[in-house]
């Protein structure tokens, strides 16, 4: 039986764009005078969709529109999207840090949310009296915290830094504190905003194992936000992918995941990467990174492009110019070096860009993150660190049939049996 | 818990919003939030400091040697047969337990931004838990003024206290609810306008003048324009440090048509500082 334990009808939510300032008090009058005459409020009307990236024309966005979903009880709910989606918008309003402009949010449940860890540490205090506090802040009461304080300063790992004041912690130890005490939350719908996102692998990894823990084991409503597309896939049943202030998407996660990476074989660096170091003599413009064919994922043993659209407006040679990828994974751990200089130089035009193109790619499933790096006519011409990530499915690489698990093997070497 | 049927919902969260609409039982939940923020506040204000929590003794000790000097040395203030720097130690307690609330309160929004941008709880919880916490520090203070009380009276100055003492709790309570509805409503405005910031820095300042607080009302009546006299009597503050002094040094001027005055008014004020706190507090974050 579907038990609904959450539902969404019609939110709307509306920003102002640009300065807040002397236009503000003039349009909030505005609003007051239709409001007291009992009409509409005048700027509901206008506004646009959220695209990031292109001009507006009105001083007003949507960044929800007609948002509708419903949530089952123990359903752990995946939402995912580009940057500038809606996600935290969603998020917040589900944790009610702000309102919907119109529509509304029901909820049977009690909700707390970890739209960031460690909210509310205070660094003169000690890590013991941080775990009370931070819990407390999250909707914690004072005797549930006492109960679990040594499960939550068991599972941080910082028993012997627990007395002593945080503002001494490394970051990765504040992290791991704050955490642990939001792990041990127990509300009836609990929202999630990447916060795995953080600690060393080892710690990742125990706390994508806790979530799942929460998840599965405990049967708690879960709407979880992460662009980590394997955390999406392990941790959701359902998502919905949200596009523009839009939902584009409702349905099992293995199809949401393909719907929305499918939309996102495109990259635009353009407005996406402000930390770009280099003479920017010749850019990268945009990516594209497909499988088989333009249209498909990339999958082990498949074909593999990544396709680079290059600014080159001095007209470089390839003869003068070097274009490394370093590749790694979702761990950091650098997988691989492709560069220019590693193949033949011929003198020819690069004007419309360049593609790496390999005939079986050899990455096993996962996650892989592209650092891109140009250099023209000797000096850094454009570098981007983790420009852009793509997702690899799993494949059949030998042509056997057989999976080669990633804990395995990151990479699939070719290889023969001798006698 | 959660319960099944289909109508029965928790809560609801939308833009449509009624006058007031005060969820007591969700404070009352958050409760041991309050307790815990009220022991951050004690624990980590003096923190890193040689002296702690002299600091609350030292401020009011200082002002009182400088407005004994100022204004009763030099400037001829007459405090009666009250020993002036008595008279202005208990005046710059309460004014100061006044201040510190209203101060503190009326950051809530700009200074908490990162918290409650991030995580849902009343949001009057926190300028709560800052006027309870300045109680200390007035206790401390209090503990002072009758420090140096027992001292005037063993050096044999005629001073004693009057039956209205029994108000002191009123009293506080008074200092309690203004500064904290003024801090609420102040804290609302500063969220999309902040010019109050800067009124309130110096403002406050200029406000202690017009509240008898290194005076007492009856030099106010000879000395000031007739006009100004009457807005000095008729400031709620007024009242407060007025009545202060008056049940504790029997000094000064009460009445209980004043008094009843400024009740009404504080609760008043609190009042409206609750109803503005309250409709800024849910969406303050997309304009702060």
């Amino acid at each position: 039986m579907s038990n609904i334990i959450l539902k969404a009808s019609n939110v709307n939510k509306q920003y102002r764009l640009g300065v807040i300032g002397t236009g503000t008090i003039n349009n909030d009058l505005k609003r007051w005078w239709f409001k007291i005459r009992g009409k509409e409020d005048p700027f509901l009307m206008v506004g646009e969709t959220n695209d990031r990236s292109t001009k507006s024309n009105s001083d007003y966005v949507w960044a929800l529109r007609n948002i509708n979903f419903e949530v089952n009880q123990g359903e752990v709910l995946g939402i995912i999207g580009k940057n500038g989606a809606g996600k935290s918008t969603l998020l917040k309003i589900l944790s009610r840090v702000t309102i919907p402009t119109t529509g509304e949010i029901k909820t049977k449940g009690r909700i707390a949310s970890l739209l960031e860890v460690g909210t509310g540490f205070h660094p003169e205090m000690t890590g013991r009296e941080n775990i009370y506090l931070n819990g407390a802040i999250l909707g914690m009461t004072k005797s549930e915290i006492k109960q679990k304080e040594e499960e939550i300063i068991d599972f941080s790992g910082c028993e012997r830094f627990i007395d002593t004041p945080v503002k001494r912690y490394s970051s990765g130890m504040r992290v791991r504190l704050a955490f642990a005490v939001a792990a041990h939350l127990e509300p009836d719908i609990l929202v999630i905003d990447e916060v795995l996102a953080v600690g060393d692998a080892e710690f990742q990894k125990k706390a994508i194992g806790k979530m799942q823990d929460i998840s599965k084991g405990q049967g708690r409503t879960v709407l979880f936000v992460s662009h980590n597309m394997a955390a999406v896939k392990s941790l959701c049943t359902r998502a919905i992918v949200l596009e523009n202030g839009k939902v584009a998407f409702d349905g099992g996660v293995e199809n949401a995941i393909k719907f929305y990476l499918e939309g996102a074989n495109t990259i635009s660096v353009k407005s996406e990467f402000k930390d770009r170091k280099g003479t920017g003599l010749i850019k990268v413009k945009d990516i594209e990174v497909f499988g088989k064919n333009p249209n498909s994922k990339p999958q082990t043993g498949d074909p593999f492009t990544m396709r680079f659209n290059l600014e080159n407006r001095e007209e470089i040679n390839f003869r003068d110019m070097k274009f490394d990828l370093r590749i790694d994974d979702n761990f950091g751990q650098r997988i691989s070096w492709l560069s220019t200089s590693l193949v033949e130089k011929k003198s020819h035009s690069i004007s419309s860009g360049i593609s790496f193109c390999m005939d079986s790619l050899q990455l096993n499933n996962g996650i892989y993150y592209v650092t891109t790096y140009i250099e023209a006519n000797n000096e850094v011409s454009d570098w981007i660190e983790n420009a852009f990530s793509f997702e690899v499915d799993k494949g059949d690489y030998y042509g056997t049939g057989y999976f080669v698990s990633n804990g395995q093997s990151k990479a699939l070497l070719n290889f023969k049996i001798k006698n | 818990m959660i319960t099944h049927n289909e109508d029965d919902w928790l809560y609801t969260i939308s833009s449509k919003r009624k006058l007031v609409d005060f969820n007591f039982k969700e404070i009352w939940q958050f409760r041991d939030l309050l307790f815990l923020f009220v022991k951050r506040d004690i624990i980590t204000l003096y923190k890193q400091t040689m002296l702690g929590p002299l600091w609350y003794i030292i401020q009011p000790l200082f002002t009182s040697v400088i407005f004994t000097l100022i204004f009763n040395k030099l400037g001829n203030i007459n405090t009666g047969i009250v020993p002036a720097f008595l008279f202005n130690l208990a005046g710059i307690s309460a004014w100061n337990y006044f201040k510190d609330c209203l101060t503190g309160t009326s950051s809530t929004f700009t200074k908490n931004q990162s918290i409650f941008g991030k995580v849902y709880f009343p949001r009057v919880i926190m300028p709560m838990s800052i006027t309870i916490s300045n109680l200390l520090k007035f206790g401390i203070q209090i503990l002072i003024f009758f420090g140096f009380y027992v001292y005037y009276i063993l050096i044999g100055k005629d001073i004693h206290m009057n039956l209205h003492a029994f108000l002191f709790p009123v009293y506080v309570i008074m200092m309690a609810l203004l500064g904290l509805g003024l801090g609420m409503i102040i804290s609302s405005f500063t969220t999309k306008y902040r010019d109050l910031t800067v009124l309130v820095g110096f403002g406050v300042q200029l406000l202690m003048y017009v509240s008898a607080v290194p005076y007492p009302m009856s030099e106010a009546r000879l000395k000031f324009p007739p006009l100004v006299a009457t807005l000095v009597e008729y400031n709620p503050l007024t009242q407060i440090i007025e009545g202060f002094r008056y049940m504790l040094l029997n000094t000064g001027i009460f009445s209980w048509s004043g008094f009843t005055y400024t009740l009404i008014l504080s609760i008043v004020i609190f009042l409206i500082g609750l109803v503005i706190f309250n409709r800024t507090e849910k969406q303050f974050i997309d304009t702060v």
